[in-house]
């Protein structure tokens, strides 16, 4: 292992374990807010409750998002230094867009909402999370449309004095046409995972305490799962139109998503594979013909370029090397993606069906499968990243620079697994902490929302919320 | 004005306003057990800078997105060359964040106490390792022709920059205290007054040192007026401190606080005012191996669309983090923690 390698790791495991965080913390702040606006409307005490619970829980996560993205930002420095070099005109603006419209909103607004319980008049308090909201949404959008440039490079020029990437059209980086649907993929994906922990906590309590505000959690698991099943439609959707123009601006990707050595008009889809997925060797899968040249083409007998045809046409273009990435993890994570989100709609499905017309849920495999609600599509989401990264490979701008000439040359192995280690170890750690937080705080239940008795002064009233 | 200087000033006001925000929230966190003697205290100090120390570290986040948009060079070089320095910071950061969070979640004195222990140390690293990154970047390092760092990161703990470090964490435990003593009441606001006193005279006398020393490496006649009027201004804030408040219970801690924030923030702009028109001087070839304002800057194009975006929201930011500062001004006691 080379230390371009231990770069990869050290991104590839910061980066999967921040985006445990950010999906559950982009989602539940539109269901929270939710929660509030309907409190401040209709003045529902239950909705309230649904707000303080949820809202904690959502804390809890926040704080595992907000300082595992540090890393992220100083890790482009730290790690890919030459990736820096060569990019920094171009991706440097949108990132530091992010930090100064988005991220300053959100924990700004957040701060006010945690605290302000009591020092903002309701309906402030409650525009407060939804200003965290388009705060959340806006950092998605800024460093998606950073993220897309990498897969398709647009509205720069390579200055031929310093062979670095300079920006001549900011708009173009903005309106990149993957980062337009990334945007949206992304975002349903976050409220996936938001939706799957509103009612699979829901549904917990109504089987465990039957009879105990059953009319409120029926209320979450039924936000919850309509939430879910909503997501997966646009997920299916966006999913749908991101596979076109994949197949258009990064062909060896979405070859490689099919382990499709030969071009082939109409191209088959398989739903799985047991074999080596090299090429070499005939593999026994079962195939739904023409649907990888629907998903690539929209037309069930459009032509998919295979993984040969594109390595002899880079071969051309930018000279010997291998151009085709990892086939059979691309290959298993796009299946893992799809196959795990649809499993996670179908089991908020069977939620939303065990609470029809009054009904208790009961089932017990329904029971035991709830944990896996938010995580599926947590997995999916993961499954799906590593996905459109690996895909990726070997470039780390598509086209422009590979990944073996990106990391920092005067990082060396030592250091990086020093850092490698301690990400690891404290992630690994915080990880525990963080989820039997969580499991302590979900299983507590609703709060209790009467307001104190008051105080003999109101100088001396205790704060609403302290840490 | 060339657009190059306006964001070697952009990245200062940004550095600026990081280190005097969260160099009170890195003050407080030290002072958490020292001032705080049982829990429902320690509540007290932490909740001054509760709603406050997320906004407060975004600074950071966009000095360093803005160092990466408009001087790629030098975010890549620093970032790089300062590797375990900034290993460091990042771990205690996290562990400072995370703390603030789980601490109150679980009631168990020893959960508490462990957390406690995570906020002092991600409060007092990350302050003493950017003073140290801060004072090398000042007196130069080591770069190659590709203006890769070349030295090794025992070479960063020289002299000076173990000063630069401790002078840090001196004033920022004084700006700290000051900010204790401006947003409590009662027995924790009198012994953070005692506190600042205190502190307040071995961070002038280290930061007239460091600053002093910095001068003979980076001399200029804005470094050496900024340098004098920091001092000044630290002075202005312990002699405040001194004063007997109007209310009969403290001191004058807003004059104070005013007068160690703009301490701060004058001996972070002659830090910077010393380095330009370099970004990071190489101690090997200065002239042709260091990193200028022009040779690590973006393109103009570059530079001139961020200009814009922070000539937006830069205000915007300022202003709805001042109202944050309005909303949560009471003072707060023992009194005012739930259960």
């Amino acid at each position: 292992m080379d230390v371009t390698d231990l770069a990869r790791w050290q991104f590839g495991v910061t980066t999967v374990y921040h985006f445990l965080f950010v999906p559950l913390t982009i989602g539940l702040v539109f269901m929270v807010a939710a929660f509030e606006t309907a409190w401040v409307r209709t003045g529902n005490e239950k909705w309230l409750k649904l707000t303080k619970f949820y809202g904690k829980l959502f804390l809890i996560n926040f704080a595992m998002g907000l300082v595992t993205g540090i890393v992220q930002e100083f890790q482009f420095g730290m790690n890919w230094s030459e990736y820096s070099r060569f990019v920094g005109d171009v991706f440097g603006a949108p990132l530091a867009m992010e930090a100064l419209v988005a991220f300053f909103l959100e924990s700004t607004f957040l701060g006010l909402w945690i605290f302000g319980w009591d020092r903002l008049p309701k309906k402030i308090h409650a525009a407060c999370i939804w200003v965290v909201a388009v705060g959340t949404v806006l950092s998605a959008y800024f460093i998606l449309a950073a993220n897309s440039w990498m897969q398709n490079p647009v509205g720069y020029r390579i200055n031929p004095d310093t062979g670095r990437a300079e920006l001549t059209d900011i708009v173009a980086v903005l309106t990149n046409k993957v980062a337009l649907i990334t945007v949206p993929h992304t975002v349903a994906g976050c409220l996936l995972v938001a939706g799957g922990l509103v009612t699979a906590v829901a549904v917990w309590h109504l089987v465990r305490r039957p009879g105990q505000d059953t009319g409120t959690y029926r209320s979450a698991v039924k936000i919850g799962a309509w939430t879910t099943l909503v997501a997966m439609g646009a997920m299916l959707l966006t999913g749908d139109i991101q596979g076109k123009i994949m197949t258009e601006v990064q062909p060896m990707k979405m070859a490689a998503a099919e382990a499709l050595y030969e071009s082939e008009q109409p191209a088959p889809f398989s739903v799985f594979t047991v074999g080596t997925l090299d090429g070499s060797r005939p593999v026994w899968s079962v195939e739904i013909p023409g649907l990888l040249s629907f998903l690539g083409t929209g037309s069930f007998d459009g032509r998919v370029e295979g993984i040969n045809d594109l390595q002899a046409e880079y071969e051309q273009k930018y000279g010997e090397g291998d151009y085709s990435p990892n086939i059979p993890l691309t290959y298993w994570t796009f299946r893992f993606m799809i196959g795990l989100g649809a499993a996670a709609a179908l089991l908020a499905l069977w939620a939303l069906w065990s609470i029809r017309r009054g009904r208790a849920p009961t089932n017990r495999w329904l029971v035991r499968g709830l944990p896996l609600l938010p995580l599926l599509p947590l997995a999916a989401n993961s499954t799906g990243w590593i996905f459109t990264e690996m895909g990726r490979q070997p470039w780390v701008v598509f086209g422009e620079l590979k990944t073996a000439a990106a990391n920092s040359p005067n990082v060396g192995a030592g250091e990086l697994i020093t850092s490698l280690a301690v990400f690891t170890l404290v992630y690994g750690v915080l990880a525990f902490i963080e989820v039997r937080l969580l499991l302590k705080y979900a299983r507590a239940g609703l709060p209790d929302v009467t307001p104190p008795p008051p105080a003999e002064s109101d100088e001396d009233r205790p704060l609403a919320f302290a840490y | 004005m060339e657009l190059t200087t306006l964001w070697f000033l952009l990245i200062a006001g940004l550095f600026v306003g990081y280190f005097v925000l969260e160099g009170f929230d890195f003050g407080v966190g030290m002072l958490v057990p020292v001032l705080g003697r049982d829990d429902r205290e320690r509540r007290v100090v932490i909740n001054t800078i509760g709603p406050l120390w997320d906004g407060n570290e975004v600074w950071l986040i966009t000095a360093g997105g803005a160092m990466f948009a408009a001087f790629p060079e030098w975010y890549a070089t620093l970032f790089s060359g300062f590797y375990l320095p900034l290993l460091l910071i990042l771990l205690a950061l996290i562990l400072r964040g995370v703390a603030f969070d789980f601490r109150g979640k679980r009631p168990e004195a020893a959960w508490r106490r462990r957390w406690d222990w995570c906020i002092v140390f991600g409060s007092a690293v990350p302050a003493f390792v950017w003073g140290v990154v801060f004072a090398n970047v000042v007196r130069g390092v080591p770069l190659d022709s590709g203006h890769n760092h070349v030295g090794g990161v025992l070479d960063l703990l020289n002299p000076y920059a173990l000063l630069g470090g401790a002078t840090m964490v001196a004033l920022f435990l004084t700006h700290g205290a000051i900010f204790i003593a401006l947003k409590t009441s009662g027995d924790i606001r009198r012994r953070a007054n005692a506190l600042a006193g205190r502190a307040g005279l071995g961070a002038a006398a280290l930061a007239v040192l460091f600053l002093g020393l910095t001068l003979a490496h980076r001399s200029g006649t804005a470094a050496v007026v900024l340098s004098a009027l920091a001092a000044l201004c630290l002075i202005g804030g312990l002699v405040a401190n001194r004063v007997p408040a109007r209310d009969g219970e403290g001191r004058r801690e807003g004059w104070a606080f005013a007068g160690t924030a703009a301490a701060v923030a004058l001996a972070v702009a002659s830090l910077f005012a010393g380095l330009h028109p370099y970004v990071l001087p190489s101690t090997v070839e200065p002239a042709v191996n260091s990193l200028t304002v022009l040779n690590a800057a973006s393109s103009a194009y570059t530079l001139k669309i961020m200009s814009w975006v922070a000539l937006v929201f830069a205000p915007i930011v300022v202003l709805y983090q001042g109202w944050t500062y309005w909303v949560f001004r009471k003072r707060i006691g023992t009194q005012h923690i739930p259960e």
